[in-house]
């Protein structure tokens, strides 16, 4: 590509650094919040008070991330969003595999239709399931469980999953899965062996895009998990806002602690992240 | 072999719509039924318990004279502005500026650096944003008015989300810094599938840079737009986290949204039928914008086919 000719008409040298500041400053603008909370967890309240928010601290000092993460008893909160995340992005992935199967490459009949459900599943607002779910957890004696929470993500995650492999697999080369046929391999056997293993890399990303999006979630898990032992990241920390929080490090420190899974996350997944999005997107 | 594959088919046929039960018994048990009992709820007057009262359509009626619901109505269009129209219109630019310019002149890695810290936001989860802007916005102590302070502005600082002339802005203002990620993230994957011809033939042509992103990528980017606006319209329409952490739609009402409002009906309030009719109108709405963008998206592509 040759370079010159394709930033011609551009802003010249003086113009070029200009955009490039403004770009830098809109970053800095994006990540800025971050930074303060960062500098401000690790501050004593004495400090904060002392010296404001924008001070490097005077000495680090845990004591807020330390009755904050007591407080909530934070171990065991992200403890449950590690498990229903992770139960939730492998059973979702699951279900998944097993509709896009019969839709994209069974090619049952009446698949457009059934997409068309799954893509309304998807799209339904959760709080016109919320209450009835509410109600039927109640009845069923899994109101406060994670299985609950388990169940209802798993379903909805699924369907977009569903509507996302289904377009994916029906581009599947159908040589593969003659050869398959032709070796013996009945319809259960070509999904593990030749099916799963080909669509590997779309499987890591909704894998992915599963557990980050469960872990964000917000409204079912705070009506479902009432007491602390069950709460998600979110929830915990979105309830402690007010309820317990007065201290203006303290909510610094619950900050950070909500904000470092993220980040860790981030960093792990930002090639599947941002290769997803496109997946996601533009099917 | 056109002799095989009827056979195959037919046979195949057989085994495949197994594959579906799970889901089917699954969704209708998790989707299906609950939306219908929703539904259902939406025309009685009930308190979560004891008697369940028939009104049919009372609470549709009621929802047409409450103010509160239409006022938070407007308050979702504006959640709709913040979340979807400004980051849509704005990301477009960045993600051309980063992808032909900055990406070009200065090297693809400055870019997805840059583009990294833009899309940051949009990995954490919307209530822990909510905490942190909370902490940052907070009136007496809070990192914005302190700092206002120090630099001789203090007569700007204010109590932003507490005051209910400012709490929506403050709001929409939170929820655009959130969402940008997103389209400049999507639009910049959809750049690299414009032919760099196009650009290269204007640019001899002497175009300028803000032609070629009028004439170029912006219809180039199409099928795009469309996801990337529907995909934040509804995720405006169901923006209860921040909500429910910033401001639990207070002041007064000042920033309620029917997702917060139907939650306080059907917890706070347990006036559980009226909040189910909040949720349907609120469902409704989804299902209307969704399908008009699929009207007129697919319109759009049969034109240009």
């Amino acid at each position: 590509m040759p370079k010159p000719i394709a930033t011609a008409g551009a802003p010249g040298r003086r113009g070029g650094r200009a955009v490039l500041a403004a770009f830098i400053l809109l970053a800095v603008f994006m990540v800025l919040p971050f930074g303060f909370v960062a500098l401000n967890a690790l501050k004593t309240s004495a400090d904060y008070n002392a010296h404001g928010p924008v001070a490097l601290p005077k000495a680090i000092s845990f004591d807020n991330v330390r009755t904050f993460w007591n407080l909530v008893d934070f171990g065991q909160v992200l403890w449950n969003s590690v498990l229903i995340s992770g139960c939730v992005a492998v059973g979702a992935v699951l279900l998944s595999v097993l509709s896009a199967y019969a839709i994209g490459i069974g090619r049952v009949r009446g698949r457009l239709w059934i997409l068309v459900a799954f893509l309304v599943a998807n799209l339904l607002p959760q709080e016109g399931l919320v209450y009835p779910l509410y109600y039927l957890a109640k009845q069923t004696n899994l109101y406060d469980t994670r299985l609950a929470v388990i169940i209802v993500f798993t379903v909805i995650q699924s369907a977009f999953g569903t509507y996302l492999l289904s377009s994916v697999l029906s581009a599947f080369p159908r040589e593969i899965l003659e050869a398959a046929k032709i070796d013996g391999a009945g319809v259960w056997r070509t999904l593990w062996q030749v099916v799963v293993p080909v669509s590997r890399p779309t499987l890591t990303v909704m894998l992915t895009f599963f557990f980050i999006w469960t872990w964000n979630e917000f409204l079912l898990p705070l009506i479902f998990l009432v007491s602390n032992q069950n709460q998600t990241v979110p929830v915990a920390l979105g309830v402690a806002q007010g309820e317990h929080i007065v201290d203006v490090t303290m909510q610094a420190a619950s900050a950070l602690i909500g904000i470092i899974p993220a980040i860790v996350f981030f960093l792990i997944f930002q090639r599947t992240l941002t290769r997803g999005v496109t997946v996601g997107s533009i099917k | 072999m056109a002799t095989v594959i009827p056979g195959r088919r037919r046979r195949a046929e057989r085994g495949y719509p197994l594959f579906l039960v799970p889901a089917a018994v699954l969704f209708v048990a998790v989707i299906a039924i609950p939306f219908g009992m929703n539904i259902g709820i939406s025309f009685t007057r009930w308190q979560g318990v004891g008697p369940v009262q028939w009104v049919g359509l009372r609470n549709y009626q009621r929802l047409l004279h409450d103010s509160v619901f239409w006022a938070s109505f407007w308050h979702n269009a504006g959640i709709v502005v913040a979340m979807a129209v400004v980051p849509t219109a704005l990301g477009l630019v960045v993600a051309a500026g980063l992808f032909d310019f900055i990406g070009k002149r200065f090297g693809p890695r400055t870019a997805s650096l840059l583009r990294a810290c833009i899309y940051l936001p949009q990995v954490m989860p919307l209530a822990v944003m909510g905490v942190v802007w909370g902490w940052i916005l907070a009136p007496r102590d809070g990192v914005l008015n302190v700092v206002l302070q120090d630099v001789g502005l203090g007569s700007l600082s204010h109590d932003w989300l507490g005051d209910p002339n400012t709490a929506l802005y403050t709001v929409m203002a939170i929820l655009v810094w959130i969402q940008l990620g997103f389209p400049v993230v999507v639009f910049m994957a959809g750049l690299q599938r414009v032919d760099p011809a196009l650009h290269e033939a204007a640019a001899i042509d002497g175009a300028s840079w803000r032609r070629r992103f009028w004439h170029i990528t912006v219809p180039q980017m199409r099928p795009e737009f469309y996801v990337v606006l529907l995909m934040c319209t509804i995720a405006a329409l169901k923006a209860f986290a921040p909500i429910y952490v910033l401001t639990r739609g207070g002041p007064g009402d000042s920033t309620d949204i029917p997702s917060y409002y139907a939650y306080q009906n059907f917890f706070e309030k347990t006036q559980v039928g009226y909040g189910a009719a909040i949720a349907t109108v609120l469902t409704v709405l989804t299902l209307i914008v969704t399908t008009a963008f699929l009207v007129v998206q697919s319109r759009h592509q049969g034109e240009e086919e």
